[in-house]
């Protein structure tokens, strides 16, 4: 029987804490839309999309009915535009951004991800040609998100591919920079990529998965910051017991959630992501909870060890809960999105460097960082290759996602709006890097990569 | 509780009135959903009720039962919510 107690602590992680299904993410291969023509390619695709995911929108309402679980995004990933579009005879992939950004609109999604190319070794032709049309893709769609994987510890950094992505980034943010370089915003770089992530801007199918896949991503910073207010002074080994405890209650929900979306849509279960994934609403954010370790202000002497703790804390709570946890799971410390991490910024206290370090142990990266417009794009380069470096030395995965915004420097802030939230500008070092960058090629892979 | 029983929570949190729990008893009945257990207290000065029910033949999200019982709670000033059994099982038990 469960008790009225349990049924209080779960009506309130609902409504008071902001637990929530992030997201259910469909995700659809697309290997059979290939074909010579472009016109061609795009019909299978959106055919392909529509006729798997019209019921997504609808499914994850009627689960949400059921349970009274709020479940925020209904979203789609897709194979790697980069390996579906490389028979087509072209050098623009731009319209295949347009066909995903309509067929996400035809089923109700909020954002198709996988406009990507996975260039870790090197570039197909293809590789490349998605790569240049990227800035116009970004501009001239609203839905669709790309992401490219520039490293893994299997096989060391494209350093040709970091220099490459700093321009491009730039190009992205100059075309749409009359929306303070919102393009930048649905474009990620990774090391280390997971082909199952349900978030954006990271989402894409990986070649290793199946036809068609459910993966949920849950998320619920509110939650854990609320159960670490009930051990306050208590030693770290009761915090890290009450995190993983907390985190294995709100996994459970993504996974009966995403099972009954399986079943219901016939399309197998693949993973469940527990992240950490703040809001910028207020109660919503990881700072806050890293400052309910006993932190002033996040960013601070003994931030990094208290997100990794979290991090780690959380995964082992997620992997009781679930069989099937993969994706990012962890803490997600993006700056924009985040109330804590926003205040702390604009406080002068939280600095870039520090985010830096906290990427070592966080779940992911440098993520909604607006920078400078005036940037260089070997810095934005400079800043990826480091980025790079920790995920591919330290085997995690870790992603950059900057906005160098157009025409604003340090003290400006910046507005995205709704989940993306807003910014203030952070100082970037301005010593060159250009040289390092200009030098290319392909750093090699780290030491304990050779595992076999 | 049953997991495999079409089985609910109803909870119903506000401020204390008359008629609270007649209301929605009334509601449920007009509605054939039988209710199996209440429980009701008043915690830190606020009118807490769960109630466990029976749906029977109803589906909660294809019905609109959801709406009625908030179109209630509005009329009585307090919130209801309706939801699934199995989301307590799962996240309370192994």
């Amino acid at each position: 029987m469960i008790t009225d107690f349990e049924i209080l602590e779960t009506m309130k992680m609902f409504n008071e804490q902001h637990l929530d299904i992030r997201t259910i993410t469909m995700g659809i291969s697309l290997m059979d839309c290939a074909a010579s023509s472009v016109d061609e390619c795009c019909n299978r695709i959106y055919d392909k999309i529509v006729r798997y995911a019209h019921d997504l929108v609808a499914t994850g309402e009627a689960i949400s009915r059921k349970y009274g679980v709020p479940i925020i995004h209904k979203r789609i990933s897709v194979t790697p535009i980069a390996i579906v579009a490389a028979a087509c005879n072209t050098s623009d992939y731009t319209p295949f951004a347009k066909t995903l950004d309509r067929a996400a609109k035809e089923c109700g999604v909020n954002f198709v991800g996988g406009f990507s190319a996975l260039v870790q070794k090197g570039y197909t032709n293809s590789d490349m040609k998605l790569i240049n049309s990227i800035p116009e893709a970004l501009a001239s769609t609203d839905f669709v998100c790309s992401s490219i994987n520039l490293a893994s510890t299997r096989t060391g950094i494209n350093m040709d591919a970091v220099g490459d992505m700093g321009r491009i980034i730039k190009k992205t943010a100059e075309l749409t920079a009359d929306r303070d370089a919102l393009g930048c915003a649905k474009l990620v770089v990774f090391a280390n990529a997971p082909e199952d992530n349900p978030f954006m801007a990271g989402a894409f199918l990986g070649p290793g998965e199946p036809e068609c896949v459910i993966n949920v991503g849950i998320s619920g910073p509110g939650v854990v910051k609320h159960a670490l207010e009930s051990v306050k002074g208590a030693d770290l080994g009761t915090v890290a017991e009450t995190i993983k405890k907390a985190a294995f209650k709100i996994t459970r929900v993504g996974e009966l959630v995403a099972r009954e979306a399986s079943e219901r849509l016939h399309v197998p279960f693949g993973i469940i992501d527990l992240s950490l994934a703040p809001t910028p609403a207020v109660g919503d954010s990881v700072a806050r909870l890293l400052e309910e370790f006993g932190l002033e202000e996040c960013g601070t002497w003994g931030t990094t060890a208290a997100l990794a703790m979290l991090n780690d804390a959380v995964k082992k709570g997620g992997i009781m809960a679930s069989s099937y946890v993969g994706g990012l799971s962890g803490a997600f410390i993006p700056v924009s999105e985040d109330e804590g991490m926003i205040a702390a910024a604009a406080s002068g206290g939280l600095k870039l460097e520090k985010l830096e370090a906290m990427t070592c142990v966080c779940s992911v990266g440098l993520d909604m960082i607006a920078i400078p417009g005036d940037t260089t794009a070997e810095t934005i380069s400079g800043i990826i290759a480091d980025e790079m470096a920790l995920g591919t030395f330290n085997n995690k995965t870790t992603a950059v996602r900057l906005i160098p915004v157009p025409g604003k420097g340090v003290g400006d802030k910046v507005e995205f709006g709704g989940l993306l939230g807003y910014a203030p500008i952070m100082a970037v070092n301005k010593a060159s890097c250009a040289d390092f960058i200009h030098r290319g090629g392909r750093i090699p892979a780290p030491i304990h990569s050779m595992r076999n | 509780m049953d997991s495999d029983k079409n089985t609910a929570v109803i909870s119903v949190i506000g401020k204390d009135r008359v008629g609270i729990i007649a209301g929605v008893a009334t509601l449920l009945s007009e509605n054939n959903i039988n209710i199996k257990d209440i429980s009701q207290t008043i915690l830190d000065g606020i009118f807490t009720m769960i109630m466990m029910v029976d749906l029977q033949e109803h589906d909660i999200e294809k019905s609109d039962i959801i709406e009625k019982l908030n179109a209630l709670g509005d009329e009585l000033g307090v919130s209801i919510t309706i939801q699934h059994t199995d989301l307590f099982n799962r996240m309370h038990r192994i």
